[in-house]
């Protein structure tokens, strides 16, 4: 005989008058290989078909699933059942927008953040459709597709204290994507120009550097060397203003 | 109500949809995409393999040009694609590769010298040209001549994704997400719009547009065992469907991969055959040699997943709590060659099914990959019967594909057919002015509240939408699978028949108050039965084989009688089943019907003469 999980839900629909925030408890017999993506699907189909939580991929590819998993932000769709106890703790992220139960809103937040960032090639030059493409390094390549493999799943920003503290806060999946363009060959800007976006407390110097986002990341990003690398470059240029200003 | 406006609106914010939003918006065109998800999510970032274009930098794509790859996609077809969309398709590939590259894909380049690649399972070496290096690279896949495939490591979709969304947001392209489109404004002449849902409160908001286009993906999801996203469901499909007079293009064309993993039928690469994973059954015996002497595990996708059908339903397959499955076996690679070269594979394997690939066997079942059906349009994309309307991607049915599409050509098609598409709707708007008709747009409106209210109140009956659902994708499973007869055609059409008439008695259990998942579920479900019924309809009425449509009483491909396209309709909203229509399969023959070089051979002639 298999498990019986208990699994406890946060409840509350904000478009629901008559909703209140609430635990709710389910119970559910455990199968063979069974996610989180399962057994939340077949609590909403068999059990409460109201329930909101968001899945997509459902292969650890597309970040949707992000949700506090007994305590512990992660990805629902790669988490299996038989690697927790039989009490299940299920809360929607923190610091974004609650949609209802355990979905959030992570779209605004990203799109705010590649506004502020700026997130795309600056550069002069125009495509020209006759010419070869301009040759670039390989493991150059690598390294900027490296940096970009972030899912925005929300679970670094969801488990930083500094961005709990403070809505402005860039949060490391930021940080990791300006560090992205700033190795890239074919962006212009200066570091100048990065040190106007992230030289400030709401970005780099707004870390305290204590390694939640990466011990947290699910497609395991070098968040820490990222926030190292960003933290000189942009002293550096602090400095440098500093003298010629 | 909140009405938005804007010239140009997507429904979809994937690939084909922001490519083509890219375009107009660059000629000047207020453009929103509307998307279930925010748009990186879209089923185009979970391509993993590449995207084909015949730059030929690689050593082992040397010699390769635009007519190598359009003579490989015909035969990937069977003949039953559009040859002059293939054409601008072939051509128009290495450009936007290119374009993808100055926009900030980090594609992987030529690195000059000596390498090492594996083939059917033995090492061999190839030496990269000097004068190529840091030209972008390409990879082998299957049914091309030549190497051909451009990827970023192994997250290519994910890669060309992030930077399409990026441009999108730099040229000024709007993303609506958490807003799904629920019906198009139309007059069965001219389609103005669509009336969505917001999934973030459940208000309906209305859209209104002077060109609207559907890149919605696929709809894998009518089947119960998919390796697609849960969001490719088909939904904005529906909206088409319902207006009577746009078809839907060959839809009986659907693509199915052999190893999907059990439970969730997600994808583990074709690369663990290639490079010597057998297949094995409940006795843990070796099975596909028998059926196949001489390809084994190494014939076509269609072939192995229809002999694996075959063998369950012989009594073979294992069984388990999802259902019947077979076991893929990749342990005598070994440790190194499996955290190596199939590291995905690996981690897919211990993520998500704590199973160790290296000492243990991967459950595994052949899995709806692909739907090379969709909303028919012309060689511009504009959809047939609607002015202002339309379609690129999965979603559509441009149709370079015909009945089998190869590994690569979607997501080349996606970012090809945004640029083609795009464009001729920058010319559209162009000389373009609408007057929106209020009394069409309140109706319209008017008529998606009463349904909501009616399946909140269970006006029309109280049948469970996921018992529903469920029905539907367990009769195409039966019936409209990997290998198709008459008998098993004929039962599934009318099983779905009864599916589509308590599809239209669904009530809610929940109070559908706010973003409520029952009722989105709800909304879309007549009309997904009726794309089943589609589906098994036009499979029944083509009596052939021809691509991944395989009947096993007629074997042939038959290009005397069945070089066309299905065009279904369902013309009104109470028939019961849908209207067929066919029209030839391409108007230009480049290449006459010939051997694909693969497969069966079994051919009847477009020459021998009716009898
Ligand atoms: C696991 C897997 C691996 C693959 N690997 C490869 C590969 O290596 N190479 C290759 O060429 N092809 C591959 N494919 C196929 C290819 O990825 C897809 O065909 C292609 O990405 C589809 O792109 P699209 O832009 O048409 O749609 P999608 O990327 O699926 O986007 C659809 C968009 O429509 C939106 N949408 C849907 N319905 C609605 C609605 N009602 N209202 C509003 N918005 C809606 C969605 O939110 C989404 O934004 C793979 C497919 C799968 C499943
Ligand atoms: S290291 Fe910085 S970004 Fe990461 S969790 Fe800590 S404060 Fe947040
Ligand atoms: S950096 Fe990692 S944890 Fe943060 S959003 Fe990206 S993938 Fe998620
Ligand atoms: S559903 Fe895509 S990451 Fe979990």
């Amino acid at each position: 005989m298999s498990r019986l999980l208990k699994l406890s839900i946060f409840r509350y629909n904000p478009e629901d008058e008559q909703s209140e925030p609430h635990m709710q408890e389910f119970v559910l017999e455990e199968t063979d290989s069974m996610t989180l993506f399962i057994a939340l699907n077949r609590i909403r189909e068999e059990q409460d078909p109201s329930l909101q939580f968001d899945f997509c991929c459902r292969a650890g590819i597309c970040g949707s699933c992000g949700m506090v998993i007994n305590g512990r932000p992660g990805l629902a769709c790669h988490t299996k059942t038989r690697d927790l106890p039989g009490d299940i703790t299920l809360l929607p992220l923190p610091v974004f927008k609650l949609v209802g139960d355990l979905s959030v809103d992570t779209g605004s937040w990203f799109r705010e953040m590649y506004t502020k960032t700026e997130s795309w090639i600056h550069t002069k030059k125009r495509f020209d459709p006759t010419a070869l493409e301009d040759r670039m390094d390989n493991q150059q390549a690598v390294d900027i597709y490296e940096l970009e493999r972030c899912i925005e799943c929300g679970c670094c920003i969801a488990a930083c204290g500094t961005a709990r503290l403070r809505a402005d806060f860039m949060g490391a999946a930021a940080l990791n994507r300006v560090a992205r363009f700033l190795i890239d060959p074919r962006d212009d800007r200066t570091e100048d120009e990065y040190y106007t976006i992230i030289g400030n407390d709401m970005g780099i110097f707004g870390c305290m550097g204590l390694l939640a986002c990466e011990d947290v990341c699910p497609k395991h990003l070098p968040l820490q060397n990222q926030l190292g690398f960003l933290r000189r470059k942009m002293g550096i240029t602090s400095l440098k203003r500093l003298f010629t200003s | 109500m909140q009405t938005v406006y804007t010239d140009f609106l997507v429904v979809g914010a994937g690939l084909a949809g922001e490519r083509a939003a890219v375009e107009a918006a660059d000629a000047g065109f207020s453009t929103i995409c509307l998307s279930l998800v925010p748009a990186r999510r879209s089923h185009s970032s979970a391509a993993q393999g590449g995207m084909q274009a015949s730059l030929g930098n690689s050593v082992m794509g040397e010699g390769d040009n635009p007519d190598v790859h359009f003579a490989d996609t015909v035969k990937g077809s069977d003949w039953g694609c559009d040859q002059e969309v293939a054409r601008l398709f072939a051509d128009a590939a290495p450009i936007e590769m290119r374009r993808l590259a100055h926009w900030g894909v980090p594609w992987n380049r030529v690195v000059p010298g000596k390498s090492i690649y594996y083939k059917g399972g033995k090492q061999f070496e190839k030496i990269e040209a000097e004068d190529k290096e840091g030209l972008i690279m390409a990879r082998s896949f299957g049914g091309t001549a030549k190497w051909r495939t451009c990827y970023t490591s192994d997250g290519t979709g994910h890669a060309v994704m992030c930077t399409m969304d990026n441009r999108c947001a730099q040229v000024g392209v709007e993303v609506h997400d958490k807003t799904e489109a629920i019906a198009l404004i139309q007059d069965e002449e001219t389609c103005y719009g669509v009336i969505a849902r917001c999934l973030r409160t459940g208000e309906l908001w209305t859209y209104l547009s002077k060109a609207t286009m559907i890149a919605a993906g696929g709809f894998g999801r009518i089947y119960p065992n998919t390796t697609n996203a849960v969001i490719c469901d088909g939904g904005a499909h529906t909206m088409c469907v319902d207006t009577g007079v746009v078809p839907m293009g060959n839809m009986e064309a659907v693509q199915f991969h052999p190893t999907g993993i059990v439970p969730t039928d997600i994808l583990v690469t074709e690369g663990c055959r290639g490079d010597g994973g057998t297949l094995l059954d409940a006795n843990e015996k070796r099975f596909m040699h028998e059926y196949e002497p001489e390809k084994a595990e190494l014939a076509s996708r269609d072939v192995v997943s229809r002999w694996m059908t075959h063998h369950m339903r012989e009594g073979h397959g294992v069984k388990s709590s999802y259902g019947e499955h077979l076991w893929l076996d990749i342990r005598h690679l070994g440790a190194e060659h499996i955290t190596g070269k199939l590291r995905e594979v690996y981690e897919i394997c211990t993520s998500f099914l704590g199973v160790d690939p290296i000492h243990q066997l991967i459950p595994v079942r052949p899995t709806q990959h692909y739907s090379m059906g969709g909303v028919r349009t012309n060689k511009d994309g504009a959809a047939y019967g609607l002015k202002g309307l339309f379609a690129a991607g999965e979603a559509a049915c441009w149709d370079m594909h015909g009945f089998n599409r190869l590994g690569g050509n979607s997501l080349a098609e996606t970012v090809v057919a945004g640029g083609i598409i795009g464009r001729k709707i920058a010319e559209y708007l162009q000389g373009c002015e609408t007057e929106f008709k209020t009394g069409l747009i309140r109706d319209t409106a008017a008529c998606q509240q009463a349904r909501i209210d009616d399946l909140i109140t269970c006006a029309n009956g109280s049948e469970n939408v996921y018992r529903v659902r469920a029905a539907m994708q367990d009769a195409l499973h039966k019936g409209a699978n990997i290998f198709r007869t008459q008998d098993g055609l004929e039962t599934c059409v009318a099983s779905l028949q009864e599916v589509v008439a308590r599809a239209r008695n669904v009530g809610l259990r929940s109070n559908g108050r706010g973003v409520n998942p029952e009722l989105a579920a709800a909304l879309k479900l007549e009309g997904q039965t009726k794309m089943a019924l589609m589906i098994a309809y036009g499979a029944l009425m083509r009596t052939e084989s021809r691509g991944s449509h395989n009947r096993e009483d007629f074997t042939a491909r038959n290009d005397r009688d069945w070089l066309n396209r299905t065009l279904a309709y369902w013309k009104h909203p109470d028939d019961t089943m849908p209207t067929l229509e066919y029209e030839a399969a391409t108007s230009v023959f480049e290449i006459p019907p010939g051997d694909r070089g693969y497969g069966k051979s079994e051919i009847i002639s477009a020459d021998v003469t009716k009898e």
